[in-house]
Parts: C-alpha cells; sequence; structure tokens
C-alpha cells in the first residue's frame, strides 16, 4: 500500500484559515490501511479543525467525505454535488489523489491533509515499513524476494557492505541489513550458491531516471 | 468563572468503573453530579473520535475508566484504551486544548470509593482548568445542571 502520516495540524490550519466551508475528502484505499486519510481519520481531522475555529470564535463548516478511490477519475468525480459550495477542498488522501481532485476541479483549491511516505507492508499493528521502491525493474526473482532497493540504505546490488553488524545496518539497530536478510532467505531455500552471482548495475531510466512514468495499455482504453 | 460548573463525561466499562459507580451509590457515597456516566461494553469500546466529539460539543473534561491492568474482561481492551488517550491527548495539545481535559482511570467493580475519588478531584481539576475553550469560544457553553 501507499502509506501516508497525517500533517501538522498547525501546517492543515494555516492552508485553510481563510476559507469558511471545506470539502475534507479522504480515501477508502491505501490511507484507509494505515490510518491515514480513511473515514476514522477524516473524522477525527473534522473534530479538530472545528475545535480549532470554534476556539478562535470562527466557524468552518466542513464536509466529509471518503471516497472509494481518490485516485480514479470515476469517484472522484463524486465531489462534484458540492465542489462549487466549497471554498477548498481538502485531502487526506495520497499524493495521487490530491492531484487527481486537482485534475477535475481546476478552478478549486486543494491542499493535502497528509504527507505521502512510502510504499509499504503492514508489519504488526501500527507499524508500516518500506517494502518497495517502485524501480520498476523488479530483480526480488535475484535476491530471494527480499529488495535490497528499497530496504538497504545504500540500495547495494551485491552486499552487504561493511556497516552491517549482526544483522543490523550502521543507520540504526532498529533497522535490518538487508543483505543479510537475503543471505539468511537463500540459505532456507538452499539458492546460497547464487549468492555469488554478482548482480550487474542497475538501469535507473526505468527508475525516476527516465522522468515521469506513464503505463498505456491500448487494450484496456 | 466562581460559578463554573464543568460538564464531565466519563465513558465506564460495564465490568468496572460502571459497577464501581453503582457501588459508590449503594455506599451512599456522594460525588459530583457534574460527572455524566456513559456505560460501554469495555473501556476499549471507547474511539477516540468519541473522546474528540464529546469535547468538541461543549465537554469540560472527558474520562474513560477501565478495569485494573491485567483485569480487562475481554484481556487488553483498557490498554488499548489507553493507548488511545495519549494519541487524543497529543492531539488536543496540538488544538491547543489542555490535554489534562482527558484522563484515562482504571479501577475494580468494588472499588467504589476510588469512583466517587476519582470524580471528585477530576471534578475539581477541570473545575480549576475552567470551562472548555472550544464552547468558550463559541459562547454557548454546556454548563452542568447542579444542585
Amino acid at each position: 500500500m501507499i502509506t501516508a502520516e497525517r500533517k501538522p495540524l498547525a501546517e492543515i490550519i494555516d492552508s485553510i484559515d481563510g476559507c469558511r466551508r471545506i470539502v475534507l475528502a479522504g480515501c477508502n484505499e491505501c490511507v484507509t490501511v494505515c490510518a491515514a486519510g480513511g473515514r476514522k481519520e477524516v473524522a477525527m481531522l473534522a473534530s479538530a479543525l472545528q475545535m480549532d475555529f470554534m476556539k478562535r470564535g470562527k466557524t468552518l463548516e466542513i464536509h466529509e467525505m471518503t471516497l472509494e478511490r481518490q485516485c480514479d477519475p470515476e469517484y472522484v468525480e463524486q465531489l462534484a454535488p458540492f465542489i462549487d459550495q466549497v471554498d477548498a477542498v481538502v485531502s487526506m488522501a495520497c499524493g495521487c489523489g490530491v492531484q487527481e481532485v486537482v485534475r477535475r476541479f481546476k478552478s478549486k483549491r486543494v491542499y493535502p491533509a497528509v504527507n505521502t511516505k512510502f510504499m509499504g507492508a503492514s508489519e504488526r499493528p501500527g507499524v508500516w515499513a518500506e517494502r518497495c521502491h517502485g524501480c520498476g525493474n523488479c530483480l526480488l526473482g535475484l535476491t530471494g524476494g527480499i529488495c535490497p532497493i528499497a530496504r538497504c540504505s545504500k540500495r547495494l546490488m551485491n552486499g552487504p557492505c561493511g556497516g552491517s553488524s549482526k544483522g543490523h545496518c550502521e543507520i540504526s539497530n532498529d533497522v535490518d541489513c538487508v543483505w543479510q536478510l537475503i543471505w539468511d532467505r537463500m540459505k532456507e531455500l538452499g539458492i546460497e550458491a547464487r549468492y555469488e552471482d554478482v548482480i550487474m548495475a542497475k538501469d535507473w531510466s526505468t527508475e525516476r531516471g527516465g522522468g515521469p512514468r506513464k503505463i498505456v495499455r491500448e487494450d484496456l482504453q | 468563572m466562581e460559578n463554573f460548573e464543568p460538564v464531565i463525561v466519563a465513558f465506564c466499562c460495564h465490568y468496572c468503573a460502571y459497577t464501581a459507580a453503582d457501588m459508590a451509590g449503594s455506599m451512599r457515597l456522594s460525588y459530583p453530579a457534574n460527572v455524566k456516566i456513559v456505560r460501554v461494553p469495555c473501556s476499549g469500546k471507547v474511539d477516540s473520535i468519541h473522546m474528540m466529539k464529546a469535547l468538541e460539543k461543549g465537554a469540560d473534561g472527558v474520562l474513560v475508566a477501565g478495569c485494573l491492568e491485567g483485569d480487562c474482561h475481554f484481556k487488553s481492551g483498557n490498554t488499548k484504551a489507553a493507548k488511545r488517550v495519549t494519541f487524543v491527548k497529543k492531539l488536543l495539545e496540538e488544538v491547543g486544548i489542555e490535554s489534562q481535559r482527558l484522563a484515562m482511570v482504571t479501577m475494580s467493580a468494588g472499588m467504589g470509593t476510588r469512583f466517587a475519588q476519582i470524580a471528585g478531584e477530576f471534578t475539581q481539576a477541570i473545575r480549576k482548568l475552567g470551562p472548555n475553550p472550544v464552547c468558550a469560544g463559541r459562547g454557548t457553553c454546556a454548563t452542568a445542571k447542579v444542585a
């Protein structure tokens, strides 16, 4: 999932301070799962904003809406009946959702309420960790299914480096050395001989090196 | 301010704090009528939004009262509630509302005296803090009708 964290309240308030009416739009997908911008978080933020405005003797009308997916135009369309009645949209979706709202409603101010973080997985309740970098050329098949791009601090293609100590990365004891994990996994699978194979320098043009990326499927157009 | 009577919403677990409040009554112990009890099946059932909404709608203080540590009828509802209270307290600080307006307390079903004592102390603490700044700004405070 795409993970996110709510922005500091002061930053959100600062962006909408001149507004009287807003739509607070959450998303039912990734940000719901990582508890950053789903229906519940929309309700919490709406309540916090209400309290802040009331405390200062101001009023703010908040229309709470949580769309099925804010990164899909058909769901963003659901904002249309309300858009003319509000001064701004505050989106609790990831950056993709925010930009879809911007693309559809060109004359409306749209503010993000979360900081989009990374593509990650839920390690345990309340903990999400980075798993994929979206490099555009997956090499999990070579590394025992564990990604050195997303999970090695140096993105080493052939590790570990000298900073690996007792299974941890030198940057922090809280960070596993991914090359230790890869080695352990290969050993468990009985394919440790593959560890000797040198992975060639990566072509980063499939990542951001090639500019903004796009997938086009003509059969679906 | 001298005549300020706070409204306290107390979310009380059916298995402990609610029974403790009942026991306080049976024991003829008096506690401030400011405390309005909402019975819940477990303190773990009290969501962050319930605490926020109580304060947003004008309560001056909110208590979440659960079982003693390790004694939750549903194993861990009280520890979950305590974590949520900590989370909401941080959010309240961000909003600029005193986090002391929200508190997690624990007791057993037999602690009628403790319930009455907590109710009294918390009401006094909120009385010192003054009205909820939210309703002060709005100009429509929900004042308790205390005889």
